[in-house]
């Protein structure tokens, strides 16, 4: 299978964007919108989910995915988002029947609870056979001889998981020195360490997602794995500029000067409620300030920086093409 | 154990003593009395469970300062504490035994311990524990065996299950802590955090490795043909020297596996059992109260005793009297007229009023599915609890005391 190795890395066409972040940053969500983003102008983009979770169908609002490519959005120009939920026992029988044409001993395996045990215990298979299917998709080319997508987006495991996910060799050393499963492992190895491949982290402005993306980071780059851009998600802008900051922060707005100037405008208020308005002020400032510490970690963490707002209404379709929007507008693919 | 399994008659006594007190309804169902539940003496283990990311951890931390210092010897089990958190409770080091939690102690004794789970060395700990030195240090040094101990998807359910069922029996025997509070790992899905151990022993038990370990027991009938096929076509795969490997694997685990399927039963009764609560946790978003739905109806069909809902990250603005469009409507004017600190002062105010009816509506959703579960909602704090004060503050927003 390695024979056309040599003929992707000549074609820069291909990118394979894998998309990490701690649980509750929002990966999928952002995997989904820079899927989106990537197809915007004609392109065929794969999204896949490898994690059980049938997050990418909730996401788009279609029904679960199965083992196979559909598409699920179209963007401008024609372009096109296939989805793929990728779970290892379908991905192992799959391959079963590709290398070894064992389509009844595949079954046999299967009875056996073979394919239980080598997706569960075998120490990498799982990753391998997760990781293979990407690799596979990535290197299929139609009849013409182009490959099939443009790009891949992986919405893969978690930051606390994600080298260890894609640094399927040393997980397979162990266990397999010689045989097809190490041969995949390299040519897998190859595809992730290539330029043609971006690890992005997603995290949120609070600590423990910023210090398992520098984690992460860290972790990637020991690997040599090729890290893309941290993508800060949610992001609170704040509609007080500087000096309306450090006027409220100082106690220089008083509530009676809050009630006279919204009498300004015709809304007649009490001093309690000025006063709640004030301490509300004064919790998003503390937000702010936490934020900011934040911020700076994630600008000395050294790749590119990218942010996604928080959108009011919570995500849903609409939002995603509006995320999308913004990830292009920032250099994002 | 105190606990004995409980019966639908019990269960039917009991449910009326978690209804709380009046005053305290809010209008998304009813109360859950956090004091109430810490207090009574018969309540032995509390298990925290929901998605990953709603404050699990900060909330078994909160709820374990609180019982101490009501007088309860508490013990914590966190999974994966924020780093400052973990220094503040003195976890700093991952040592996989509880130690004392300084500034933290009650009236009438109280006190509390706190530990962090090693997943790894409690597995590392159960095989020492179960064979003699020289097989336990083939099954360590088995490729399988490392990464079943330190990759597979259940082993972190099952170890802090395994390290409850340790410590709950620790306490019955020295009555060194009378309340175990437990973390529970971040899973991808509540499934697996109660199947997680019932799997791993099937999978251990399974039919695969029973026919692996036949060859080495007796008859060769078990080759059968589809066998054959079976072992030829790993071979190719994964080369002949894996198959050995498994073999020995699963030779030298023999003898554990009844002890591995013993243990998760009754890990499994002692989660049933009358001292034991729940108390799932959320954050009033679509995911976490959807993972918080699951758990609560899958812990109602397991019997396993539910206290109630903890919701966290609620919004709560201060200033209630102004709606959100009558907020924008006066930001956009002033905006007119220039007077910045004013319209921003207002836009802030509009959002926490939009959050506050965003969650109203999700929360309304879960109470009216499941009208029965205690809740306690605990307002967004501004800042990161990460220290023993906050801890003690967030317990009094827990008990609605604050």
């Amino acid at each position: 299978m390695p024979s056309s190795e040599p003929q992707d890395e000549r074609r820069p066409g291909l990118r394979l964007h894998v998309v990490t972040g701690k649980g509750g940053t929002g990966k999928t969500t952002v995997a989904g919108a820079l899927a989106l983003a990537l197809a915007s102008g004609g392109q065929r983009v794969l999204l896949c989910e490898v994690e059980g979770r049938q997050g990418i169908a909730q996401l788009f609002d279609v029904p679960p995915l199965p083992y196979e490519e559909r598409s699920i959005a179209v963007a401008s120009q024609g372009g096109e988002v296939y989805a793929l939920a990728i779970d290892p026992e379908s991905a192992l029988l799959e391959y079963l029947a590709m290398y070894y044409r064992l389509g009844r001993a595949g079954k046999a395996l299967d009875r056996f609870g073979v394919i239980d045990f080598a997706t569960t215990i075998a120490p990498g298979v799982r990753d391998v056979l997760l990781t293979g299917k990407v690799y596979e998709a990535a290197r299929r080319r139609t009849k013409a001889g182009d490959p099939v997508y443009d790009a891949i987006v992986l919405d893969a495991p978690p930051t606390g998981r994600i080298a260890r996910f894609l640094n399927v060799n040393s997980e397979v050393a162990g266990l397999a020195k010689v045989g097809r499963i190490r041969r995949q492992a390299d040519a897998i190895m190859t595809l992730m360490r290539s330029q043609r491949t971006a690890v992005h982290l997603v995290t949120l402005l609070e600590e423990m997602p910023v210090q398992e993306t520098q984690d992460a980071i860290e972790e990637l780059t020991a690997a040599d794995l090729p890290v893309g851009s941290v993508i800060v998600n949610l992001q609170h802008r704040s509609p007080l500029d500087r000096a309306a900051q450090t006027k409220i922060a100082h106690g220089k707005l008083t509530p009676a000067a809050v009630v006279k100037g919204l009498a300004k405008v015709g809304v007649e208020t009490t001093t309690a409620t000025a006063t709640g308005l004030l301490d509300e002020a004064k919790d998003h400032l503390a937000r702010l300030e936490l934020q900011e510490h934040q911020q700076k970690i994630v600008n000395g963490l050294g790749p590119p920086v990218i942010e996604l707002p928080r959108l009011p209404d919570g995500i849903d379709l609409g939002g995603l093409y509006d995320l999308a929007h913004e990830l292009q507008a920032q250099g994002l693919p | 154990m105190t606990g004995r399994a409980r019966t639908q008659a019990d269960r039917r006594r009991r449910q009326p003593s978690r209804v709380v007190p009046e005053g305290r309804l809010d209008a998304t169902g009813l109360p859950l009395d956090v004091d109430r539940l810490l207090d009574d003496p018969e309540q032995r283990i509390v298990v925290c469970c929901g998605a990953g990311g709603v404050g699990k951890t900060t909330t078994a931390a909160a709820l374990g300062v609180r019982a101490a210092e009501r007088g309860r010897k508490a013990v914590v089990l966190t999974i994966d504490p924020a780093r400052r958190l973990a220094q503040s409770m003195g976890l700093a080091m991952l040592d996989n035994t509880p130690k004392p939690v300084d500034g933290v102690s009650g009236a009438d004794g109280g006190s509390l311990d706190a530990m962090m789970l090693d997943m790894k060395r409690t597995f590392d700990e159960v095989v020492e524990a179960h064979a003699s030195p020289e097989k336990a240090q083939q099954i360590l040094a088995n490729p399988f065996y490392q990464a079943l101990s330190s990759s597979f998807a259940g082993t972190q359910e099952y170890m802090a299950m395994e390290k409850l069922g340790q410590l709950a029996a620790d306490a019955a025997q020295d009555g060194t802590w009378d309340l175990i509070i437990v973390d529970t790992p971040p899973s991808r899905s509540a499934l697996d955090f109660l199947d997680a151990p019932a799997r791993l022993a099937s999978l251990l038990d399974g039919r695969f490795v029973r026919l692996l370990l036949a060859p080495a027991k007796g008859p060769a009938r078990m080759f059968t043909a589809g066998f054959g096929m079976m072992t030829s076509a790993l071979t190719k795969i994964l080369g002949a020297q894996v198959l050995t490997d498994v073999q020995t694997f699963v030779a030298a685990f023999d003898t554990l596996f009844g002890g591995f399927r013993q243990r998760a039963e009754k890990t499994y009764a002692l989660l049933q059992a009358d001292g034991t609560a729940f108390v799932v946790v959320a954050t009033p978003e679509p995911d976490a109260l959807r993972e918080a739905t699951y758990f609560v109806e899958r812990l109602t069909q397991e019997e396993m005793p539910l206290a109630g809902l903890v919701l966290n990250r609620v919004t709560v603005p201060a200033a209630t009297e102004l709606t959100a469009a009558e907020a924008e409507a006066a930001a956009a004017h002033l905006d007119e007229a220039a007077a910045s600190p004013l319209a921003g002062l207002l836009r802030i105010h509009a959002e926490l009023q939009r959050m506050t009816e965003r969650e109203r509506r999700l929360r309304r959703r879960f109470s009216g599915a499941h009208p029965d579960v205690p809740t306690v909602a605990v307002p967004a704090l501004p800042t990161d609890v990460y220290d023993i004060d906050g801890l003690r503050g967030l317990g009094d927003l827990l008990a609605d005391t604050a």
